[in-house]
């Protein structure tokens, strides 16, 4: 087995156990408990860009959650000083058994596509055909801004759109 | 890169995702509910980067880029809208917003 083969089935093991952390109520009880979780499952997360060659994404993905998502989070959770009684006295309800049976259906079907669709699937030899910087900053920053231009600067009005719209649910309303 | 086939990587994205999905069904406090979608986010981006890397096309990258701002929005006004739940209700519980229920 190489390195990377062994990189890769620790850093998904790693992402998968912290990604029910998150979810599972023993540690997701407390909302701090789940950000945190979520931390971890997110740089695994881009450990796994890192193996898949994307290098700029890694940077990005640490750079964007870990360094602007996860602060909102846990920012907001200690604004709301939430108190231990009020996040207990979860109920498990029909619904939500049929929710979790419905999850998991779906996700051994799937594995079972996924397994019969690819599994003669080869890489491409990214240094044989000429592309050896795949992930690099030059090379996706020109996809970007040439080929994909519409949806990157449709992004930027998201992104705006969502300040605003940030700003302007959270706000104090002014009484009367 | 051949030692990994490409079979595992999608389903280190479904974990994700299902895990994601469970999360969303299952928990009631918005803040964890905000998080499993970025777990279901997140498991998404995977499986792109994982096709991107095996046809050796940018597209897959592109769309992450994408993914991403997405997410930070979502983020953005999800957090804005729990703290509004919060002053409204005193509560992060999604099921007591039922204000407009008739």
């Amino acid at each position: 087995m190489s390195f990377e083969a062994i990189a890769f089935y620790v850093l998904s093991a790693g992402a998968i156990i912290s990604a029910f952390c998150v979810v599972v109520p023993p540690m997701g009880r407390n909302p701090l408990h789940a950000a945190l979780s979520l931390l971890l499952t997110l740089f695994f997360v881009a450990c796994l860009f890192v193996l898949l060659s994307a290098h700029l994404l890694a940077v990005l993905q640490i750079l964007v959650y870990v360094g602007a998502v996860m602060v909102l989070f846990v920012f907001v959770v200690m604004l709301l000083n939430l108190q231990p009684e009020e996040l207990k006295g979860a109920k498990i309800t029909p619904w939500k058994v049929l929710g979790v049976a419905l999850a998991l259906v779906f996700l051994a079907k799937s594995l079972v596509a996924v397994a019969v669709a690819t599994q003669d699937f080869l890489p491409v030899n990214l240094e044989a055909v000429g592309k050896s910087d795949f992930g690099s900053v030059k090379v996706v920053g020109k996809e970007l801004v040439t080929t994909y231009l519409f949806p990157f600067e449709l992004a930027s009005i998201l992104l705006l759109v969502a300040i605003l719209g940030g700003v302007l649910i959270a706000r104090r309303h002014k009484r009367g | 890169m051949a030692e990994v086939p490409l079979s595992h990587y999608i389903a280190v994205s479904l974990a994700l995702f299902t895990i994601g999905s469970i999360g969303v069904l299952t928990r009631r406090n918005i803040l964890v509910v905000l998080m499993s979608i970025e777990l279901m986010l997140n498991g998404v981006n995977v499986a792109f980067l994982t096709f991107s890397r095996w046809h050796g096309d940018t597209l897959g990258q592109a769309a992450i880029f994408i993914v991403m701002a997405v997410a930070a929005s979502e983020v953005a006004v999800g957090l804005a809208l729990a703290i509004a739940l919060f002053r409204h209700q005193r509560s992060v519980d999604v099921d007591k917003a039922t204000n407009l229920k008739g």
